[in-house]
C-alpha cells in the first residue's frame, strides 16, 4: 500500500504550510482551539468543517477526472439531494431522509455515467445536461422556496459533534477511508488508472472500462448528494437556487491542486482532498484578514498557479519530480 | 553525371530521420520529374509518411538535401514547403469544413479593396478556378457540404493556384467511389501535362499501374527501389514491397502431417462481419502457429480483431477447445483464454504513464476482476519473473512503460498475456518498429511459445518472417481469405504467387 501522503505531495503539503503560516500571520488566533460544550472550536476546525462539502465532492470527482472524465452537476446534484433531505425531515426519519437524498445522487450518477459509458457522450457535455437541469429540479422540489427544516437528527448531522469533532468532518474523513479502502483494496485503482491512462489499451486486455466509468460516476453522484445533505443540515434549510452554486469548479480546483491530470490516469484521494483543505485555509484566511472576500478569487487564482507550478516537471529541483527521478535511477 | 532525359523537379538525397532508437528512414533517395505521376508505395510503417513529412518540414529530417529544379530547399514548416512550391493534400483533407468552398480557396489571400474582402471578386475567382478542374458547384456554399471527392479537388486546385509545382496525394482515393476516382485521375492527367509532378500514395495497385508512370518502393525506412510503372510486373513490385531479399527460406518448422494431429483450440466457421472481413473458416491448433499474409488493407488485422473479439461477428461461429462460444468483446476473449498484441502498441496497446509493473499485470488482473485484486508482492513477482523472462531493458518493473524502446514495449505487451496463462495468442505485425536484435528475440519467443503448447496467429508485412516461423499461412486479398498454405508448400514465391494471382483476376474482371 501507498503511504497516506505520497512523495509526491510535497507541492501540496508545501502550499498548505505556507497559506497555514500567512494565515496565522493575518490573525493571530488562527491556531487556538477550545473546547466548548464537548465540541472543538476555532479557525483550523472552522476550515475542516467549511471545507467538507468541497472534500467530498473531491473525493467523487478525482475518479472521474482519474478516467479522464468530468462532473460539472456536482453542485446541482447538491442542491437536489439537500432540497430532497430538507423536504422529508420534519415528517421522516433520518435513515429514510438519508436514503432517498443519496439515492437520487445515485439516479444522478447513473444518468451522467449512461451518457458517458453506454452513450459515448462527452463528459463534459454529459454533465452540462444535468448541471442545468438538476437547479430546475431542485427548485421544482422546494417549489422554489427556501425550505426550512428543525429536525433534531438532521441538524445534528450538520452540527453536532462526535468526541468534540463536527459530524460533516468526521463523515468526511469516514468517507475518504471507506473510498480508499474500495479503491486501492481492491483492483478498481488500477483499472481507473488503466482506464484513463489509454481507454482503447485497457478496453483490448479485457478491463470492462465502461462499467468502471459508469461506477464512477454513480460514486461521485453519491458524494455530492451527501455533501449537498451536509450543507442544508448546516444551514437548516435547502435553497435551491444558492446550495453548492459554482462549487463543481472548487471541486475540480481541488483534484487538480491534488496532482491529478485532467487528462486522466494517475490519481490520489488523499491529495484531491488536501487540495480542498487548500482552497479553504485560503477562503477561511482571507474572511479573518477582513479583506473584501472579492479577493479570495484572485488569490486562489494566484496560488492554484504556484500549485501547478511546483508539480511542473520543467521546473526541476523540486519536489516529486526529483522523487520520482531519483527512484527510477535506484 | 547530370544528364537524365527529363530534368528531375523534385530530389530528395540521403534523407533520414529516427525517432528515438527508432530509424523510421534511412539514406532514401527520391526523384520526381516534371509532369511525372510517381507512385510511392510501401507497408504500413514503410516509411511514407515520414519521408513525406521529411520533405515537407512537417518535421526537421536528420540528414539529406532537397532540391527543387535543382536548387536547395529546406523548409521548416508545410507553408514554407507550400512557399518552395511543394504542396501536400492529405488524406482527410486539410482545410475548413465550415467555411465556403470560395474562403478555402483564398484564405490568407483574399481579393481585398481598402480593407475589405470582396466577396463577389473571390466567388468569381473561385468559379473559375474550379471550372478549370470540370466542377460546376455553389463555391458560397461550406465546403463541409460537399462530397469528400469535391474537398479533394478544392484542395488541389488551392494547390495548384499557390503555384504548387510539387503535388503530393497521400491517399486521395481511399474515401472515394469508382466514378470520383475518375474524376481525381483525370485532373491528374490534366496537372501532369502542365508539368506539374504528383507523387501519388496509395495501396490500391490497380489505380498505382492505372495511373503512375513511375513507382518508389519503401520497406522498413529504406529504398527498394525506382521503377518505371510499365516495365514493373505486378508480382516483382508485390516482392518488393513485401519480401526482404529473395534468398528461399522454407519453413523451419517444416512438420507436414504433424500438425493433423495436434489438438484444435479454437475453430471459426464460416466467420465474418459484412463490409468487415469476408467469412472465412480458420482452424487454429495447440501448438501451432498459423500466419497471416496479405498486402495493407487486405483483411490481416481485420481477421485478428475478430478472432480476438475486440470486433463483433455478424455471422458464423466460433468453437473454444470445441464448445461453442460467443466472442462479443475484448473481455470474451479474454476470459475464453486468447490474448491480443495490437499492431498500434502506442495507441491500442500500452498504458504508457503506468509502470512496466501495473502494464503486465493489467489482463490478468482484468480477468481475475475487481474483488480478487493481485496483491503488492503477487504483482512484484509476476513482473520481475517475465522482465527476467523476457529480459525486458531497463530491468526496472516501476519504470513507466511509455519510456521504454518500441521492442521492450513489445515484450511488456507480450508479458501482459503470458501472465494470463492464455491458450492462443494473437500478434500483430510484432516485429514492426523494432530494433534488429529485439526483432530476433520476439521471433526465438513466438516458436518458444509455439513449443510449449500455445497457439498462435501472428500477422506480419516481413514474408520471410511469416515463412520462417508458420506452420500454416493463410493469405489475404481485398478482405476475404483467398488460399492456405501448408508444409511444403510454405515459401515466399508461393505466398507472392497467391497473393498476385488473385490480384490479377481482380484487375482483369474489373476492366471486363
Amino acid at each position: 500500500m501507498t503511504a497516506l501522503l505520497p512523495r509526491r505531495g510535497l507541492a501540496q503539503i508545501l502550499a498548505l504550510i505556507v497559506i497555514l503560516a500567512v494565515d496565522r500571520v493575518v490573525s493571530p488566533q488562527f491556531f487556538d482551539l477550545r473546547l466548548q460544550d464537548g465540541r472543538l472550536f476555532g479557525s483550523l476546525i472552522d476550515v475542516l468543517n467549511r471545507g467538507t462539502p468541497v472534500a467530498l465532492l473531491s473525493l467523487g470527482m478525482v475518479l472521474v477526472i482519474a478516467t479522464r472524465g468530468i462532473d460539472l452537476s456536482v453542485g446541482a446534484v447538491m442542491a437536489i439531494s439537500g432540497a430532497i433531505a430538507a423536504s422529508l425531515a420534519d415528517s421522516h426519519g433520518l435513515p429514510v431522509v438519508l436514503a432517498a437524498a443519496l439515492g437520487a445522487g445515485l439516479v444522478c450518477g447513473l444518468w451522467n455515467g449512461f451518457l458517458v459509458s453506454v452513450l459515448g457522450m462527452q463528459p463534459i457535455v454529459a454533465t452540462l445536461i444535468l448541471m442545468v437541469a438538476g437547479r430546475g429540479i431542485a427548485q421544482l422540489i422546494t417549489e422554489g422556496r427556501i425550505v426550512t427544516f428543525s429536525s433534531p437528527d438532521l441538524v445534528w448531522l450538520g452540527n453536532g459533534s462526535i468526541l468534540g469533532v463536527p459530524v460533516p468532518v468526521a463523515i468526511a474523513l469516514g468517507m475518504l477511508i471507506l473510498t480508499g479502502a474500495v479503491v486501492r483494496g481492491s483492483a478498481l485503482g488500477l483499472l481507473i488508472e488503466a482506464t484513463g491512462g489509454n481507454a482503447r489499451a485497457s478496453e483490448l486486455a479485457g478491463v470492462g472500462t465502461r462499467a468502471m466509468i459508469l461506477a464512477v460516476y454513480v460514486w461521485c453522484g453519491v458524494c455530492a448528494a451527501l455533501a449537498g445533505v451536509i450543507a442544508a443540515a448546516d444551514i437548516m434549510g435547502a435553497d435551491a437556487n444558492n446550495a453548492g452554486l459554482w462549487l463543481e469548479l472548487d471541486a475540480i480546483l481541488a483534484v487538480v491542486i491534488g496532482g491529478t491530470s485532467l487528462f486522466g490516469g494517475r490519481f490520489s484521494l488523499v491529495l484531491a482532498v488536501l487540495g480542498a483543505l487548500i482552497i479553504q485555509t485560503m477562503n477561511t484566511g482571507i474572511l479573518l484578514s477582513g479583506y473584501p472576500p472579492e479577493f479570495n478569487l484572485l488569490v486562489k487564482a494566484v496560488v492554484v498557479l504556484a500549485v501547478l507550478l511546483l508539480q511542473s516537471p520543467k521546473l526541476s529541483g523540486f519536489s516529486g519530480v526529483v522523487a520520482r527521478l531519483r527512484r527510477a535511477k535506484a | 553525371m547530370e544528364n537524365s532525359p527529363a530534368p528531375s523537379l523534385l530530389e530528395a538525397r540521403g534523407i533520414s530521420k529516427s525517432f528515438g532508437a527508432v530509424r523510421a528512414l534511412q539514406e532514401v533517395d527520391f526523384t520526381l520529374r516534371a509532369g511525372e505521376i510517381h507512385a510511392l508505395l510501401g507497408e504500413n510503417g514503410a516509411g511514407k509518411s515520414t519521408l513525406i513529412k521529411a520533405i515537407t518540414g512537417v518535421f526537421p529530417r536528420d540528414a539529406g538535401v532537397i532540391r527543387i529544379s535543382g536548387e536547395e530547399v529546406a523548409p521548416r514548416s508545410a507553408k514554407a514547403a507550400l512557399q518552395a512550391g511543394i504542396a501536400t493534400v492529405y488524406q482527410e483533407v486539410n482545410l475548413l469544413p465550415n467555411l465556403s468552398v470560395a474562403q478555402n480557396l483564398f484564405l490568407d489571400r483574399q481579393p481585398m479593396r481598402l480593407g475589405i474582402v470582396r466577396e463577389a471578386e473571390m466567388r468569381r475567382r473561385a468559379k473559375a478556378l474550379l471550372g478549370g478542374f470540370g466542377l460546376d458547384i455553389d463555391v458560397s456554399a461550406p465546403l463541409g457540404s460537399y462530397s469528400v471527392a469535391v474537398q479533394h479537388v478544392t484542395a488541389i486546385a488551392r494547390a495548384v493556384d499557390l503555384s504548387a509545382r510539387v503535388l503530393i496525394l497521400d491517399e486521395p482515393t481511399a474515401s472515394l467511389d469508382r466514378h470520383e476516382v475518375e474524376i481525381l485521375f483525370d485532373i491528374m492527367r490534366q496537372l501532369a501535362g502542365r508539368g506539374i509532378g504528383i507523387v501519388f500514395v496509395s495501396h490500391f495497385l490497380d489505380q498505382v499501374y492505372e495511373i503512375s508512370d513511375c513507382i518508389t518502393v519503401l520497406r522498413n525506412g529504406r529504398l527498394v527501389g525506382q521503377r518505371e510503372t510499365a516495365s514493373l510486373p505486378r508480382l516483382e513490385l508485390i516482392r518488393m514491397m513485401l519480401g526482404r531479399e529473395l534468398a528461399e527460406t522454407t519453413s523451419v518448422r517444416a512438420a507436414t502431417g504433424e500438425h493433423q494431429a495436434r489438438e484444435v483450440c479454437a475453430s471459426f466457421e464460416g466467420y465474418g462481419k459484412a463490409g468487415y472481413v469476408a467469412p472465412f473458416n480458420l482452424e487454429l491448433r495447440h501448438g501451432e502457429v498459423v500466419g497471416l499474409a496479405g498486402l495493407l488493407g487486405s483483411g490481416r488485422t481485420e481477421t485478428a480483431r475478430l478472432v480476438f473479439g475486440a470486433e463483433r461477428a455478424d455471422r458464423g461461429q466460433a468453437k473454444v477447445e470445441g464448445e461453442p462460444v460467443r466472442l462479443l468483446s475484448p473481455r470474451d476473449g479474454v476470459r475464453h483464454g486468447f490474448g491480443y498484441c495490437p499492431e498500434e502498441r502506442k495507441t491500442d496497446g500500452i498504458v504508457a504513464e503506468l509502470t512496466v509493473r501495473e502494464n503486465i499485470v493489467l489482463a490478468l488482473q482484468a480477468k481475475r476482476g475487481l474483488h480478487r485484486p493481485l496483491s503488492r508482492r503477487e504483482q512484484d513477482e509476476i513482473a520481475s519473473r517475465y522482465v527476467k523472462m523476457l529480459d525486458i531493458r531497463p530491468p526496472d518493473p516501476e519504470r513507466p512503460v511509455g519510456l521504454l524502446s518500441g521492442g521492450n514495449q513489445q515484450k511488456v505487451l507480450l508479458a501482459r498475456w503470458l501472465a494470463t496463462s492464455p491458450r492462443l495468442l494473437v500478434l500483430d505485425e510484432p516485429t514492426r518498429g523494432i530494433d534488429v536484435g529485439a526483432h530476433a528475440e520476439i521471433i526465438r519467443l513466438i516458436r518458444e511459445l509455439c513449443d510449449d503448447g500455445l497457439a498462435l496467429l501472428v500477422i506480419s508485412s516481413e514474408l520471410d518472417e511469416i515463412v520462417t516461423y508458420s506452420d500454416r499461412v493463410v493469405v489475404l486479398r481485398d478482405r476475404a481469405h483467398v488460399d492456405e498454405l501448408t508444409g511444403e508448400a510454405i515459401d515466399i514465391s508461393n505466398i507472392l504467387a497467391a497473393i498476385a494471382a488473385d490480384s490479377a483476376v481482380v484487375a482483369h474482371e474489373g476492366r471486363a
